[in-house]
């Protein structure tokens, strides 16, 4: 395990890098001292509540302050209220912030009025006196109907976005035809609630010199900057956004916070006083985004020798009732779905649609979790089919440094997908499974799956972000990380805190990492998508190391050459004023990416992982319980092994919740189960012990080889945690039993009565 | 009503409702928000605080009930220097993450280990169950209870 570059190995004598240090934000939050944004109170602060839409597809005819409640008590606010534009800026203008009257109600939860009171109770009260007077319209709930649906969600058709990726010269149906064997799929996968355990929440005030402050829970400060520039008018000047210690995100808080941002903002100027907008676990389930259903077909083409030599796939995601970072998600979603298999033909198609449900967006994986679980299906049960070991299937096709993938990008360095899968295939070999006991109701079953995610923004994404971060001295004397990187629980401020101290060859108590707010940190792009440690880490070490250099030659030509750094950069800050380093990212050389044919180089670099899953599967109460997970992961390298196995272990386990349990019901396009109790996630009981290996390739453009970790272990576990429940019950029902997600009892249950 | 209480080893006297939820008196009226809401209906166990020692979700509790109790919440955990075992071990293994659940899940941990010296890691996963954690997969959690009970044991030797 583990391949470090002699160049990271000086490093680590160097510095912390690589080393378990432990979170610098660690002693605040087991005391219960960290600030969250509902642990905050600002003076005369008032309490807002959000008036949501019962029905999924409407227009709004009115809004009724009905009799019986002293309305000079509260503040409501309507579209009318608007000061700029009425909408939730991201990639198009297509969400409103609140709906105004005659305008189309497209989901049930969405918002049209808002209230602020002195107290929470009383602004309940008043929601319970505001009366929403809509016309219904017929909806569409289900991706395929909205395809050929009357109703009119989005454009003409419904449709989001498209995709199609292409490679080889062949015609797919001809190929797939001359193949000696095709194994064709139909898998679907459910939406995901994030369940963050801090729901969402945001404070807002406007100052007497008409700037608005905006702090709370999120990801990203500058996409809610974006659109409240346009929401409420105002230039960046007049506004500032500050994050507040966030209590997880997940994806959930990259895109949502700016509708909370927003609707504070316009209550606080309407009310004259701070508002604090925290949802309830409730409406947070219900009206926040998920992750995407899809619907993925599947064929796999092979000859007998177990060799790949086609792929077509179809895919559908449910992009829901607006399009938010939909087109992004989808895009992520095609670039996995043929796998890290080798396949000179292969045809990816993906389309998006709209739907009367609250918009789908942003989960950890980003579209790939579903393109993964049905290309892992596939895998599986080509294996099965040729008599294989899941091992030497997926060895045999599996791509290497120097093949090309479906886009035809060249992989060169930092594959370590070899690794990856021989670490857990030693650790399945030395652990066979139990045999099964036919006089008990309990079956043994082993799943594998093996993966790979693309670090970073898509295509060109990074060289448009242009990400920049700064290194400062700071008035006290710390050096001082600046960047809009936000630590919602993955470590950021740890992670940076070790690569600046490095960089300028300090102990890490010398750095500090402030929690950003728009007007004191660069933009160094969205805490997402598996970049921060390797974009924005990157240019963190690179500030770091330039500023190092400037203090290091400011004090030689001074006669301070035998000085500390700290204390030379403090005799430097008293002649030169504040001294600090800002850099921009700047992409790896040879990155070349066609938009329009979806060809090139798709990522800077890949994560590869694989993982076993064994199960046991009672077939008198269909219960699954995980005995063994087995997980190993490339991340180039591991700034912080003790934060890195944090990632991985995480993800796993929202990986194999989204296979086992979690499940979120819509009826009539309503969140049926928006509670803790019904909308589960597993507990310390549900999850198994975890065996984490972090294999290490070193992406020679990431700090001291580093590339991203945060998604890729939601990738996989799913398709093993499936495979595994098929395994053990292979005697006993078809394969397609395990095709949809969640394997829940009443799906195992289902499955064997319909094989019975 | 009026509540006489002992709260992080100190005697408080509150004049408020009785039917309110122990979780907001502690967090508006006593200051002490440490103790934190993740659902409002006792399944995360985020507002975990322990109540004569045993461990209890504030948002379910009307303050009425603790008449005469001695209560514990996060801001006692420690004492005046330095962590608790419990919270030097979550903190190096990798325990916290963003922190939300993190004090509800340091106080039943602490309930844990003193009410069964020696559980095994399948038996703390039960006794731990009420409380829910997103970020860490509670690997690292159990890891850091398990340091954290043999570091008690040693120390008893």
């Amino acid at each position: 395990m583990g391949h470090a570059s002699n160049s990271s190995e000086e490093a680590k004598a160097k510095g912390s890098v690589g080393k378990g240090l432990a979170r610098v934000d660690g002693a605040a939050k087991v005391r219960g001292t960290a600030r969250y944004v509902d642990d905050l109170k600002f003076p005369g602060m008032h309490h807002g509540l959000t008036k949501r839409s019962e029905v999924p597809h409407g227009i709004l005819r009115g809004i009724h302050k009905r009799e019986g409640f002293d309305w000079s008590q509260v503040v409501v606010v309507t579209a009318e209220d608007i000061p700029g534009r009425n909408t939730i800026l991201l990639i198009e203008e297509d969400q409103p912030a609140l709906v105004a009257i005659g305008a189309h109600v497209r989901h049930v939860d969405e918002a049209i009025a808002l209230i602020a009171a002195p107290t929470r109770a009383l602004a309940r009260e008043a929601h319970g006196f505001l009366d929403l007077e809509i016309e219904e319209i017929p909806a569409v709930f289900d991706c395929e109907e909205a395809l050929s649906a009357e109703v009119n969600v989005y454009g003409d058709d419904n449709i989001l976005k498209t995709y199609l990726i292409e490679k080889g010269d062949a015609d797919i149906e001809e190929k797939l035809a001359s193949c000696d064997h095709v194994v064709e799929g139909l898998y679907r996968t459910q939406a995901q609630e994030q369940m963050y355990i801090e729901p969402q929440g945001m404070i807002a005030s406007w100052g007497e010199d008409g700037v608005c402050h905006i702090i709370g829970s999120m990801q990203c400060p500058f996409y809610i900057q974006k659109a409240m520039r346009a929401l409420l008018a105002l230039d960046d000047d007049n506004l500032v956004v500050e994050q507040a210690v966030t209590g997880g995100g997940f994806g959930g808080k990259e895109e949502y916070p700016s509708m909370i941002a927003g609707h504070a903002a316009l209550l606080a100027r309407k009310a004259g006083v701070p508002v604090k907008l925290i949802y309830e676990r409730d409406e947070d389930i219900a009206a926040t985004t998920k992750r995407h259903p899809s619907v993925v077909r599947h064929r796999l083409g092979f000859d007998a020798d177990g060799t790949i030599r086609a792929i077509d796939v179809d895919v559908i995601f449910d992009g829901g009732a607006y399009l938010t970072l939909t087109q992004v998600v989808l895009s992520r979603g095609v670039l996995h779905a043929a796998g890290p298999y080798k396949c000179e033909n292969t045809r990816v198609r993906g389309r998006a649609v709209a739907t009367n449900t609250p918009p789908h967006g942003a989960f950890r994986g980003f579209g790939a979790p579903q393109t993964t679980f049905a290309y892992e299906r596939q895998t599986q049960k080509a294996a099965a089919l040729l008599g294989m070991s899941p091992f030497e299937f997926r060895e045999h096709n599996m791509l290497r440094d120097g093949d090309r993938t479906a886009t035809s990008q060249l992989l060169e360095g930092s594959v370590g997908s070899e690794d990856v899968l021989r670490a857990v295939k030693e650790v399945a070999e030395a652990n066979p499974l139990p045999k099964d006991d036919p006089a008990t109701s309990i079956r043994h079953g082993r799943g594998v799956a093996f993966y790979f995610h693309g670090a970073g923004f898509t295509g060109s994404g990074e060289a448009r972000l242009a990400g920049r971060a700064t290194v400062a001295l700071a008035e006290d004397g710390h050096f001082e990380v600046r960047s809009s990187s936000t630590d919602i629980g993955q470590g950021v401020q740890t992670m940076f805190t070790q690569i600046a101290a490095t960089g300028l060859g300090v102990e890490p108590d010398a750095v500090r990492v402030p929690t950003p707010a728009t007007d004191r940190v660069p933009d160094s792009g969205p805490t997402v998508a598996s970049r921060t440690c390797m974009v924005v880490g990157r240019v963190v070490g690179q500030a770091s190391v330039a500023l190092k250099n400037r203090i290091e030659s400011w004090a030689s030509e001074n006669g301070f050459g035998d000085m500390p750094l700290r204390q030379a950069a403090t005799a430097m800050a008293k002649v030169e004023g504040e001294i600090s380093e800002t850099v921009q990212y700047a992409p790896p050389p040879g990155i070349v990416w066609d938009d329009e044919t979806y060809t090139g180089s798709a990522y800077p670099c890949y994560g590869w992982a694989a993982c076993v899953i064994d199960v046991r599967v009672d077939t008198d109460t269909y219960e699954v319980a995980i005995d063994r997970c087995v997980h190993a992961v490339d991340v180039g390298k591991a700034i912080n092994p003790v934060v890195v196995k944090g990632q991985i272990e995480g993800g796993t386990l929202q990986s194999l919740g989204w296979a086992l349990w979690e499940d979120v019901i819509y009826k009539n396009g309503k969140v049926a189960n928006d509670r803790m109790t019904n909308c589960i996630v597993p507990t310390f009981s549900d999850a198994p012990e975890m065996h984490t290996i972090i294999v290490e390739e070193p992406f020679a453009n990431g700090p001291y080889g580093a590339k991203g970790v945060g998604e890729i272990p939601m990738d996989g576990p799913c398709a093993a945690a499936a495979g595994a429940v098929e395994h053990a019950l292979s005697t006993l029902v078809s394969s397609e039993g395990f095709d949809a997600l969640p394997v829940s009892p009443e799906a195992i249950q289902r499955a064997m009565r319909l094989d019975s | 009503m009026n509540i006489e209480v002992t709260i992080n080893g100190e005697s408080r006297s509150i004049e408020t409702e009785g039917h309110r939820r122990l979780l907001d008196v502690l967090r508006e009226e006593l200051g002490l928000v440490g103790t934190k809401e993740g659902c409002g209906e006792g399944e995360c166990g985020a507002c975990t605080v322990l109540m004569d020692g045993e461990p209890v979700n504030s948002c379910l509790v009307p303050v009425g009930q603790i008449q005469g109790t001695q209560l514990t919440t996060i801001e006692g955990m420690a004492g005046s220097d330095g962590l608790h075992i419990i919270q030097d071990t979550l903190v190096r293994y990798g325990g916290a993450q963003c922190g939300i659940c993190t004090p509800g899940v340091a106080l039943c941990a602490k309930w844990a280990v003193e009410k069964e010296p020696g559980a095994s890691k399948e038996r703390l996963r039960e006794l731990l169950a009420g409380n829910i954690c997103r970020c860490t997969g509670y690997q690292a959690i159990v890891d850091a209870v398990v340091a954290a009970q043999n570091s008690s044991e040693s120390s008893h030797e």
